[in-house]
């Protein structure tokens, strides 16, 4: 993702000044920038206020709560550290992590592989190339709540189309969401219908890796796999970073899918570590400890970003632009 | 291509080159072509399979293997599906809070945006960088927190709050419109400011109608996004009567011994107007996405 950055802003220090040295190193404001600090200021207000309300208060109140036991309906009682050591013994946590990491292995790779050959091939720009675009992408439109319904019929082993496609190659009729690991694929498999979104995304990335580099990377010989590694993939790689850390962050929060599709079954084979959070929270009245549990989380998807931005700056070129 | 003065005489060797060129690309174009339909098709299945499912008779449904296409074509499942639960006052509920999140989310959005991308205040883009942080929060966090501070104020059962928040801004939308709003010319702002017009005046009456394209795109974005919400309704609506269809939908499939064309018919019902949206505003979708400079 690139930001752009409009007009240079102007310089703040005057180190080299005669007069005597403003604090901080700062000359004061003009009164125009004074005047446009207190405008600016004012249009983001909403946002100031929605950090406020919707970032830091949620910080701060999860990190306390999380120290509580807190049911909703009686007064909190604090209680130290407990939850956390319930968190680390409870059973469900270690299987409800194993299998997010378990969907978020498959599906954010497969998810970017898949979404890459789809925008290479709406590249070459065939002429039918928005039936494409629009049967890709239609899929991105179905709220996932009715995709899990459509899934729950269409997997359904005496109904469904699937065990009568994999009949075609043999596969004896099996309830495939009667398997903790192919319940599992299958919502990996789903996940792939939302290909289209980055697919679009990759689209456009594409079109601005300029034309004339592999005019001249051909004239030197390079064949289609060379300009690809050396060409497309270096100049789509921030394109592929955001995406890569926007899909982490997303199936660390896999849940929907599950809650409709598995409940959480066979014998907590879907239970994802958002179901087992949720149920905590809304089925046990376990706020305190959900509390625990998203703080945990938090953290784990920040880790997990940072680490794949500092693992990916090696590989990420912002150098050539379009 | 190497320059080609007018007159050169073509030679055989640069024929075979044009002509192996010309293979190659047609090579490419059909492996591209196959790709394309292949995945689309497999795409549309499921689509193809809710409808299809939905229009099937209670009788047909039974049979093994399941027929691709329905023998007599039901068209009264959907009468029988609006009637089997309460989908008027569901659908009236998503439309209510689709169409509130939405202008709430783009006009709050768009202030802030100006804010960012046609005032020039300092410090300025440092404060930027921390409204594209928040981007990459993770939701679960703040679901608890707000739990807690919306049901102390009373709005647990209301679709409160899955629309007041949206008034506060959204990061990414605000994001979007800023990198347009950095592209667009300031000549008529500036112009507009030696008048003496207010910066209120000249965000709404100025630049707002130029950016009718990205707040287009953007209100998509949000729109989309608040029809097909689940875990909020799922939250915070416990009455079928303020309950949006994708709880309805929940509660209707696990509550009454529903029938899967019942079913089918119910999600079709809720896709469609999604569906007719992006058929309308599918060039502001694809530049929604170009708008963002993502390389």
């Amino acid at each position: 993702m690139t930001v752009t950055t409009p007009r240079p802003a102007p310089p703040v220090t005057a180190a080299a000044s005669p007069v005597p040295p403003p604090r901080r190193g700062r000359r004061p404001f003009t009164a125009r920038e004074k005047r446009n600090l207190r405008l600016g200021l004012l249009f983001i207000s909403p946002w100031a206020l929605g950090f406020l309300v919707l970032v830091a208060y949620p910080l701060v109140y999860s990190l306390v709560i999380s120290l509580f036991n807190h049911t909703g309906f009686r007064t909190p009682t604090f209680i130290g550290l407990g939850n956390y050591s319930r968190l680390v013994q409870d059973p469900l946590v270690a299987v409800s992590a194993s299998n997010t990491l378990f969907y978020a292995a498959l599906a954010v790779p497969i998810g970017l592989v898949v979404a890459i050959v789809l925008a290479l091939a709406m590249n070459r720009k065939v002429p039918e190339v928005g039936l494409y675009r629009t049967a890709l992408y239609l899929p991105s439109l179905v709220p996932i709540f009715a995709l899990s319904f459509i899934f729950v019929v269409f997997v359904n082993p005496n109904s469904g189309l699937l065990n009568q496609f994999l009949g075609l190659f043999g596969m004896p009729e099996t309830n495939l969401l009667g398997d903790a690991t192919s319940a599992k694929v299958i919502i990996v498999t789903m996940a792939q219908l939302g290909a289209g979104n980055a697919a679009l995304i990759f689209l456009a990335g594409l079109n601005n890796i300029p034309e004339s580099l592999y005019e001249s990377a051909r004239v030197d010989g390079a064949g289609t796999l060379r300009r690809f590694f050396s060409i497309t993939l270096p100049l789509l790689s921030p394109t592929i970073l955001f995406n890569l850390i926007t899909g982490v962050s997303g199936a660390l929060q896999v849940f929907t899918q599950a809650y409709i599709v598995t409940e959480g079954g066979p014998n907590n084979g879907t239970l994802f570590y958002m179901y087992h959070l949720y149920k905590s929270a809304f089925s046990y009245a376990q706020l305190g400890y959900a509390s625990a549990l998203a703080v945990v989380l938090f953290l784990a998807g920040m880790v997990l970003a940072v680490l794949i931005y500092v693992l990916s700056r090696r590989f990420v070129n912002y150098d050539v632009t379009g | 291509m190497t320059t080609t003065t007018a007159s050169a005489p073509v030679t055989p060797d640069r024929r075979s080159l044009r002509r192996q060129n010309r293979l190659r690309r047609t090579t490419s174009g059909i492996i591209a072509r196959a790709i394309l339909i292949a995945v689309s098709l497999l795409f549309l299945v499921p689509l193809y399979w809710m409808v299809i499912t939905a229009l099937k008779s209670d009788e047909e449904l039974a049979l093994f293997p399941p027929t691709l296409l329905p023998e007599s074509w039901n068209f009264s499942v959907f009468a029988e599906t609006v009637n089997a639960f309460p989908f008027w006052t569901q659908l009236g509920n998503s439309v209510l809070v689709t169409v509130a999140s939405t202008v709430l989310a783009v006009l709050s959005s768009y202030v802030v945006a100006y804010g960012f991308a046609c005032i020039d205040w300092p410090g300025r883009d440092k404060v930027f960088y921390l409204v594209l942080a928040t981007i990459f929060i993770p939701f679960p966090l703040a679901i608890i927190p707000m739990f807690d501070l919306f049901a102390g104020l009373g709005w647990v059962n209301t679709v409160l709050p899955l629309i007041a928040p949206n008034a506060l801004g959204s990061a990414f939308y605000i994001f979007l419109l800023r990198q347009f709003l950095l592209q667009a010319s300031t000549e008529a702002m500036d112009a507009a400011r030696v008048d003496g017009a207010g910066e209120w005046r000249i965000c709404w009456q100025v630049v707002f109608p130029t950016a009718r394209g990205a707040l287009i795109a953007v209100s998509i974005f949000a729109a989309v996004a608040a029809w097909n919400d689940f875990l909020g309704p799922l939250i915070y609506l416990q009455d079928p009567s303020v309950q949006t269809l994708a709880i309805g939908l929940q509660t209707f499939s696990t509550d009454t011994d529903t029938e899967f064309n019942q079913l089918m018919a119910a999600s079709t019902l809720t896709v469609l107007p999604m569906v007719v949206l992006f058929i309308f505003f599918q060039r502001y979708f694809v530049r929604g996405l170009n708008v963002g400079g993502f390389r």
